[in-house]
């Protein structure tokens, strides 16, 4: 990526494509694949009654459309794969609900294609009100807030409803939504807020013991503190997939925003510890750990609660489909407890075999390699850990479900993104498609390439004398400077369609309050002079306006990031990401 | 940051390889384990609820799978089961599949090789893959007649056709009602299985081919009068002694003649009052003399200890090895540890019929795919040629005079040649025997043979039986 040629990145860049119309081709086969397999699961109910069919797949089709028009009208550049990807996704869960509604003679089919289009509605809203994602950063306490009353909502008590042991419901007007699914959202954007503003004094401030640096307490402790709320919370709610999908998160964009894998280790290691001791002190999880472990004792199969029974059921449905499957609508899928929402990937691998499961697993890995290109090709840091967070937590959340039901890890309910029934899990992930979309839209925007006009200059130039006089005026500027810096950027763009200032530019966000803080640590001063910093700015600022780019971003971002090696390549990698944004 | 992103890809792609690599071992590596394990009822409910074609015979159902409204999608269901349960057997989740349920098993499941086209259209399609359905060789009206005719005895009845090997008619009693075998209620399926059991009349025992097997009695005299005419030593002039009682060398035991019948007349007989009137003292004389391996050779000629499937498997009759004269002695009228299957009598006397020349017997006419096209169809096959045609020709007009002078009169269908053997095999219950009859009609062009066999009766009761049950065949297939 990185070797993209200059001049041929400079063609790109000049004429970035939209790409809605290969949107709205994947769009067609998408909902091909979902109709199809909707009526595949069985052909004669086209005779006898295709009213679901007919209601399902208009509802995927519209609501498709919907997005698909709003994103014409919004997010013209948005990545045009995260769509169809999602729309394949969903119309496959859709026509393995509906098929285990056909054995077992529920209706959860109709209420996830209502959901489905709630989903989608809101995915469009999310859309149109968020047209730059940027604006979520304003919000990053708020998030936090938010997460910390969504997580406890299930323990208030006339509200909360426990299901199979799990208080992890709310009960409003009869119908019952799992806030957790909502709350994962949430922390990713407090974790996005607060790791792109304090990236850098958690890096960079610290004491350093040995080649170990470790961080100020009080520049992690909002960090910790969030985590702290979701795992509590999640370990009196005894729903341990939950927690560990939180964690994980937290782990996947600590790593995102400092790169250091140390943080990897140390999570997995903590987490392996906190298994055993719960293994230790909860009951309920300590039952997961034998029916895991011990799943074909006979024991451990027939006891009640925390038998092993859906496990094993789960890997007999997985056996039966074998390599190509039984076909859709010819398994006995309802033979496994729970097949339509936690255990929809065994009725997907008894159906459709190893082979259907491997096609559904690649479009989760494309679906994710596609957040994680949004995140490359944007410009600033929230953004990147907000797309790279959510992709990543969609993979994870894949593991844990998959891991699961083979036995790789102990068996956690979790939903299957998108297909599982259960509309709070579908509500999220398709605001999370939203969010994805509008990032992906900021990394692929064109952006003006030519000599800067007078205008612009002016522009720039009154800018930095703010920013010179705000410095001055005292030590607090670092930390109002992140959240003034969105009004800034929306008047920038609105002005002149200005191309983005230093504050957008990768790892230059925070490029401001990181030398800031650099030169406050006296005692550790090989950070850049302040000289280098101003420079830096400048530089910048011009490459961005100038046609030059690449270049001159590299030297300027290099002068500014002397202080880690793992910066060094990185603008120069960034700027050929987003000028050859087209894929 | 980028680079960040990068290996987060990186970890992401492993951990859909790591996904991917996992469920690889456990939907084929692990596969096989999985399905075997007990607690799998996935295979059983597949299995027994599945839409199986069905075994029909003259075109009527006389086993289907309808849908059942429980765990299983579909429900076997047998018609007048117990004229036919001996052929179909059932099909039960507990004890599994038995008869043709079980040997066309594949053909009724869609599972065969031929309908592997069908299976892979069905992944497309969608559809349900339907079995094929078995039509039999059976002749329905046949069948009823010779069930009927076994009323209130245990005992078998096999007709085939000489001239292509098919099976008309395959009949045992005491039968059952495959319905009770083969219900989703374990419980109900548990009692009946084990009443079943404990009937000492063995109801489960398809006795036309297999079961404890029966003497043959006198009806084996036939492969000692062909034995005797192949060997060239005798022929239909020669004289043959007919002691009331034969000694039996090397011990204090005399073989008799049967006391009350025709025997007595005589004391020197030719082949064919010795066949008419089954004189047992010159056919263990002309065993004796010809040696234990021709008789055994000639058996075997005709089936003997052969293994066969129908595609139900037959239990090979048995001519035992290693005698003294004495055991040949009796062996050669049927007794001693000779045994055989009511299916073996009726292909020998179809051999006969044929000009010696055995044709392949076959329960099945053809096997249709669900769309009805053929997948397999009987074609007539030779099995073995028994003897020569000259010999099959000679001792065809013996059989003739047993029926018209001998002993098998009952058989006698006015104004056809009809070709006979009776037997009746001691077995040591004090007064009771095992009678049999088999023989062809008619002798100049046979439509049928046929091998009739009643437990436990007395003389009287058995000669009653048999012979008549034979002419109510031969009736049938002649007055069509």
């Amino acid at each position: 990526m990185s070797s993209t040629a200059p001049a041929a990145a400079h063609d790109a860049a000049a004429r970035p494509r939209p790409r809605r119309l290969t949107e709205l081709l994947l769009l067609l086969l998408a909902l091909g694949i979902g109709v199809g397999a909707n009526i595949l699961v069985d052909p004669e109910q086209l005779d006898k009654d295709a009213s679901h069919i007919v209601m399902s797949g208009s509802v995927l089709g519209l609501g498709a459309l919907l997005v698909h028009v709003v994103l014409w009208a919004r997010a013209r550049y948005a990545d045009p794969y995260l769509l169809p990807l999602a729309v394949a996704l969903n119309g496959l869960g859709l026509a393995m609900i509906h098929r285990i509604d056909l054995s077992t003679g529920q209706t959860a089919a109709n209420t996830q294609v209502v959901w489905t289009g709630v989903a989608m509605a809101v995915c469009c809203v999310v859309l149109w009100l968020l047209k730059d994602h940027r604006r979520l950063r304003n919000v990053t306490y708020i998030m936090l807030l938010l997460s910390a009353v969504l997580l406890v909502l299930p323990m208030v008590p006339g509200l909360g409803v426990e299901i199979n042991g799990a208080r992890l419901w709310i009960s409003v007007a009869g119908r019952t939504f799992q806030p957790g699914e909502i709350a994962k959202i949430t922390l990713a954007v407090f974790f996005a807020g607060y790791l792109s503003t304090n990236r850098d004094l958690i890096l960079l401030a610290g004491r350093k013991i040995g080649p170990v640096r470790l961080p100020r307490f009080r520049d992690v402790a909002p960090m910790l503190a969030a985590w702290a709320i979701a795992i509590g919370v999640l370990v009196l709610q005894k729903d341990m997939g939950t927690a560990i999908m939180f964690f994980g998160l937290f782990l996947a964009m600590i790593y995102l925003a400092t790169g250091r894998l140390g943080w990897i280790v140390l999570g997995v290691v903590l987490m392996l510890v906190g298994g055993f001791a719960a293994s230790r002190f909860f009951t309920h999880v300590s039952l997961r750990l034998d029916a895991w472990l011990d799943a074909f004792n006979p024991e451990v199969y027939n006891r009640s609660p925390g038998g092993s029974a859906q496990i094993v059921q789960g890997l007999f449905g997985l056996a039966s489909g074998g390599l190509f499957g039984q076909g859709l609508g010819q398994g006995r899928p309802d033979l496994v407890s729970y097949s339509n929402s936690d255990m929809i990937i065994t009725a997907f691998g008894e159906e459709l075999g190893l082979i259907g499961l491997g096609a559904i697993l690649i479009m989760f890995l494309l679906f994710a390699t596609r957040g994680l290109r949004a995140a490359l090709g944007t410009r600033d840091a929230f953004g990147k850990l907000l797309a790279a967070g959510l992709s990543a937590l969609m993979v994870l959340q894949l593991f844990i479900v998959i891991g699961g039901v083979t036995r790789l890890l102990p068996l956690t309910g979790l939903t299957t993104p998108f297909m599982s029934a259960g509309g709070s899990s579908l509500l999220s992930n398709w605001i999370i498609v939203a969010i994805l979309l509008a990032i992906s839209h900021s990394a692929r925007r064109p952006v003006v390439t030519g000599p800067a006009s007078d205008e612009d200059l002016a522009t720039i130039e009154a800018r930095r004398r703010a920013r010179a006089e705000q410095r001055t005026q005292g030590s607090d500027a670092a930390d109002r400077e992140p959240a003034t810096e969105p009004t800034r950027s929306a008047a920038l763009s609105s002005s002149a369609a200005a191309p983005h200032h230093a504050g957008d530019s990768f790892d230059a966000p925070d490029t401001g309050s990181a030398t800031e803080a650099m030169s406050r640590i006296s005692d550790r001063s090989d950070g850049p002079a302040a000289g280098e910093r101003a420079a830096s700015r400048d530089t910048d600022d011009a490459a961005a306006a100038a046609t030059t780019g690449g270049d001159a971003a590299r030297g300027g971002t290099r002068a500014a990031s002397s202080g880690g090696p793992e910066q060094k390549n990185e603008p120069a990698q960034g700027e050929a990401e987003q000028e050859g944004g087209t894929p | 940051m980028n680079k960040a992103i990068r290996r987060m890809w990186l970890m992401v792609a492993a951990i859909v390889m790591v996904l991917l690599l996992t469920l690889t071992y456990v939907q084929f590596f692990a596969a096989n384990a999985l399905q075997a394990n007990p607690w799998n009822n996935r295979t059983l409910y597949e299995q027994f609820g599945q839409d199986r074609g069905s075994i029909l015979v003259g075109g009527k159902e006389i086993a289907k799978s309808v849908p059942a409204n429980d765990d299983f999608e579909h429900q076997r269901v047998y018609t007048d089961s117990p004229l036919y349960s001996g052929l179909t057997g059932y099909f039960s989740l507990v004890y599994g599949a038995t008869g043709l349920e079980s040997a066309m098993g594949d053909e009724l499941s869609g599972a065969s090789d031929d309908q592997f086209y069908d299976r892979v259209m069905s992944l497309f399609s969608g559809d349900q893959p339907k079995g094929a359905s078995v039509e039999l060789t059976l002749d329905p009206k046949l069948q009823q007649v010779a069930y009927d005719s076994l009323e209130g005895h245990n005992g078998s009845i096999v007709a085939v056709d000489p001239k292509t090997g098919e099976i008309k008619a395959m009949v045992s009693r005491k039968s059952y009602d495959a319905n009770a075998m083969s219900s989703h209620d374990t419980d109900k399926v548990v009692a009946a299985s084990d009443q079943l059991n404990a009937d000492p009349d063995k109801p489960l025992v398809n006795r036309a081919i297999g079961g404890d097997l029966y003497s043959p009695g006198s009806t084996f005299k036939l492969v000692d009068t062909v034995a005797a005419l192949e060997s060239g030593k005798y022929t239909t002039g020669s004289t043959l002694q007919n002691p009331s009682e034969l000694p039996l060398p090397d011990t204090t035991v005399t073989l008799p003649n049967y006391r009350q019948g025709g025997c007595a007349a005589r004391t020197e007989v030719n082949l064919q009052f010795a066949l008419e009137q089954s004189c047992n003292t010159p056919f263990a004389q002309i065993a004796m003399d010809l040696g234990q391996d021709k008789i055994r050779q000639t058996a075997e000629n005709f089936g003997y200890g052969q293994d066969l499937s129908i595609p139900l498997d037959v239990t090979p009759s048995v001519f035992p090895k290693d005698m003294n004269q004495a055991q040949l002695a009796l062996s050669s009228i049927g007794q001693y540890d000779v045994r055989t299957t009511p299916l073996q009598v009726a292909m020998t006397s179809a051999a006969l019929a044929n000009d010696g020349v055995m044709m392949k017997p076959s329960l099945v006419k053809n096997v249709r795919s669900s769309d009805l096209s053929v997948i397999d169809e009987f074609k007539a096959e030779q099995l073995r040629r028994s003897t020569d045609a000259e010999t099959a020709n000679t001792v065809t007009d013996l059989m003739t005079s047993v029926v018209d002078n001998g002993i098998a009169r009952g058989a006698a269908v006015p104004g056809v040649k009809v070709a006979g053997k009776t037997g009746t095999a001691e077995i040591g219950k004090d007064g009771l025997n095992d009678s049999w009859f088999t023989g062809f009609a008619p002798a100049d062009d046979p439509q049928l043979a046929v091998a009739v066999v009643v437990e436990d009766v007395d003389v009287t009761t058995g000669s009653s039986v048999t012979s008549p049950s034979a002419r109510q065949l031969f009736e049938a297939v002649l007055n069509k």
